[in-house]
């Protein structure tokens, strides 16, 4: 079986594009999807020289609801299988959510229903292929409502639950879905924030988040510590959630 | 799909190479070539500077207002074209993932400095050279054109037909003309991905030098380490690494191992230099000795040693390089050498290497003649060295390196680099409110003095 496709949806994040060289590194051909198209031509041009694979840029806008129909169309001649990683999200600061509603909706339709709704685009394509791999990042972030982003929260974890419903709907056609959620990692959406010190690398990320993919996992965290953090959170009595200030 | 924070400041204590000088920077990290000029737009009064890998070890990259842009996430490579050579990347890859890349194609950095994290940016900044200077000229000597983001946030395609001054004001202007965001330059061929290099023994300065000067025609690569300890007779007594390409096959090497320095412990200190010096004489041995070896352990040996900077304890350390034209240079070097002994520093690391053409920047480094580069830990008489240092350069004819300087005074450099003013033109034209400043900028007086 050759390599392949990636389909990157939300490409110009730091963890995409750590994900996009381990893709191609491998040999697999790359979409890169997203709205900042000056800038992913630059990662799609260095995917070509690094790895002499095919990489070309698609633009996607998740506000726009045809959006998904138009990336299925648009990937039809790519090399086979296709692979989807879902990486867009928007995070406002939650104060901000609290100020205007429109943050609100906005939040739950690009990282809920736009990802939602691009997953179900692709579903026959992936079940038509009988193979491929779909990768989501999600985050730690859907593991509990937290005082400090729950509106963020919120879509995250329903965006869980579809993946993992996604995921049993793939699985008989030989199709494998994996959500990942990384801890803090060291990107532009973190940077300058306080208590990063330990933040991962999004090489670190990417390293663990295709080490799941290739294992079929359905849920991982990464880097892997995240694991056992989380879970200590998820057994806190929501009493003591609630007077915790994170 | 992230709003762009991108270009938010993060707060870092930075500090040079030589961890001597130290600033409390905002830094702003962009991921999109987009996010520098909205970086500049959003630096204080005063003005930001940009940083690559942080492998110069004064006060070149440190923000005289505290402002910072670094380039580290620019690393992607643009176009490459096997046939000419010519790679189009952003400024902040590293020397490292090029060679990384290129070195299995066939293809290396024309020049590249001593360690493989600094950026291409960084090594524009600086004009380096390399172990190949004589050969090949300094880094800028190969650059294409490059992308500027000026301080109007307007970016600017700049060759050396384009605008001749702005091209020489940028190549070796330690960042004060802008920020470049992406530049061409020309790979070199490079038969193979290992060196054959040979270590012959140096007794004393004389027969040194002569060898030096034979390598330039003869040898592909030249560089000598010197035993900074010897007196006397035995003044500039060391070994001469020459090098070429070996010819393929190479054998399989293992992977080099990679440590590094976990804190700051002052280790560098009178006994284990000398130790040091001995084993690399031992090494040697008598009538010299040939070894086959990678490219990455030739290039950059001190990379193995990740943090090396803090064997040198808290108080950091400090290189003195200088080039001194090769008509005085033997008396220049004598007198350099004899220096560290009567201040009571004993000098850790001592290099010494030719140098062939000058540089097109108007502070580029490189002039014909042979460079000397010592590196001394930070004491109370450190500082008093470094400006009898630099004295003798000036004596001699020569200039110190930028790149590693920490201590030059406005006057000891204005001497050493007359075409300073031509800069400072270029500056008042495309950065007339000194958007861009550094440290050094401030302490060398590059700085427009205003009313
Ligand atoms: C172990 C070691 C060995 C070395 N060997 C050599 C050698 O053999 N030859 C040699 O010439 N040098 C050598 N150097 C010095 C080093 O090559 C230079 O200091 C080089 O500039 C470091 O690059 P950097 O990316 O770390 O730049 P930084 O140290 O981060 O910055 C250096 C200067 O470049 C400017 N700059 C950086 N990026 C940009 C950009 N994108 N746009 C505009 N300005 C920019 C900064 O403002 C600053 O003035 C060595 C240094 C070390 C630590």
């Amino acid at each position: 079986m050759s390599a392949g496709t990636w389909i990157i949806v939300g490409g110009s994040s730091a963890i995409a594009r750590a994900c996009a060289r381990r893709v191609a590194a491998a040999g697999a051909d790359v979409v890169l999807a997203g709205r900042d198209r000056a800038d992913l031509e630059h990662s799609a041009a260095d995917l070509r020289v690094r790895f002499g694979v095919d990489a070309r840029v698609t633009e996607f806008d998740a506000t726009n609801p045809d959006a998904p129909a138009a990336l299925v169309a648009g990937v039809q001649q790519a090399a086979r299988p296709l692979n989807l990683l879902l990486a867009f999200a928007t995070m406002p600061e939650q104060a901000a959510v609290e100020a205007d509603r429109a943050l609100l909706r906005r939040g739950f339709a690009v990282n809920l229903v736009a990802a939602a709704a691009l997953l179900d685009s692709f579903a026959p394509l992936l079940e038509a292929q009988g193979a491929g791999r779909v990768l989501v990042f999600g985050s730690v972030a859907g593991d509990r409502g937290r005082r400090s982003n729950y509106a963020y929260g919120a879509a995250k974890a329903g965006l869980a639950a579809f993946v993992e419903g996604f995921g049993a709907r793939m699985a008989p056609a030989g199709v494998s879905v994996t959500l990942v959620k990384p801890g803090f990692t060291d990107t532009g959406l973190t940077w300058g924030k306080r208590g990063m010190a330990l933040a991962a690398s999004p090489e670190s990320v990417a390293r663990a988040a295709l080490a799941a993919v290739a294992a079929g996992r359905p849920v991982s965290y990464a880097p892997w510590f995240w694991r056992w953090i989380m879970l200590v959170i998820r057994l806190l009595p929501g009493r003591v959630m609630r007077r915790l200030s994170i | 799909m992230s709003a762009l924070r991108s270009s938010d400041w993060a707060s870092r204590r930075v500090a040079g190479w030589g961890r001597a000088l130290t600033a409390d920077m905002a830094l702003a990290r962009p991921e999109r070539v987009a996010d520098i000029g909205r970086a500049i737009a959003a630096a204080g009064p005063g003005g930001a500077i940009a940083r690559g890998g942080g492998r110069s070890y004064g006060d070149a990259a440190l923000g005289a207002a505290g402002f910072g842009i670094e380039l580290g996430r620019l690393d992607r490579l643009l176009a490459f074209d096997p046939t000419s050579g010519a790679l189009v990347a952003e400024a902040g890859v590293t020397f490292a993932d090029l060679l990384a890349v290129f070195l299995p194609r066939g293809f290396l950095a024309p020049v590249t400095p001593g360690t493989g994290f600094a950026t291409l940016g960084g090594a524009l900044a600086n004009d380096v050279h390399g172990k190949n200077h004589d050969r090949v000229g300094s880094f800028g000597d190969h650059v294409l054109w490059f992308d500027l983001v000026l301080a109007s946030g307007e970016t600017r395609r700049v060759t050396p037909d384009s605008d001749p001054e702005l091209f020489r004001a940028t190549i070796g202007g330690i960042g004060l003309t802008g920020v470049v965001s992406t530049l061409a330059v020309k790979l070199l061929r490079a038969p193979s991905t290992a060196f054959k290099v040979r270590m012959a023994p140096m007794a004393g300065l004389e027969p040194f030098l002569a060898a030096l000067e034979g390598a330039r025609a003869a040898a592909g690569y030249s560089v000598g380490w010197i035993d900074g300890l010897a007196r006397g007779g035995a003044l500039g007594r060391g070994v001469l690494e020459t090098a070429e390409f070996a010819d393929p096959p190479q054998p399989s090497f293992r992977p080099r191992r990679r440590l590094s320095v976990p804190i700051a412990l002052p280790l560098v200190k009178r006994a284990s230099i000398a130790l040091l010096n001995r084993f690399y004489a031992a090494r040697t041995g008598q009538t010299g000795q040939e070894r086959i070896v990678p490219a990455e352990a030739f290039l950059y040996p001190l990379d193995a040693l990740g943090n090396w900077n803090r064997l040198y304890g808290r108080k950091g350390f400090a290189q003195f390089q200088c080039v001194l034209p090769d008509a005085g240079a033997a008396a220049g070097l004598r007198a350099l050498l004899q220096a560290p002994e009567r201040e009571g520093v004993p000098p850790a690391l001592v290099v010494i290497k030719t140098l062939g053409i000058a540089g097109r920047g108007y502070l580029s480094f490189a002039l014909r003649g042979v460079t000397l580069a010592l590196d001394v830990a930070m004491t109370g008489r450190t500082p008093a060295l470094l400006e009898r240092l630099a004295d003798i350069a000036l004596d001699h004819g020569g200039r110190v390196y930028l790149a590693k300087d920490a201590a030059l005074s406005a006057t000891q450099f204005a001497r050493m680099y007359p075409q300073a003013e031509k800069l400072r033109a270029v500056k008042a034209r495309v950065d007339p409110d000194g958007r861009f400043c550094s440290a050094m900028a401030q302490r060398l007086g590059l700085m427009a003095t205003r009313a």
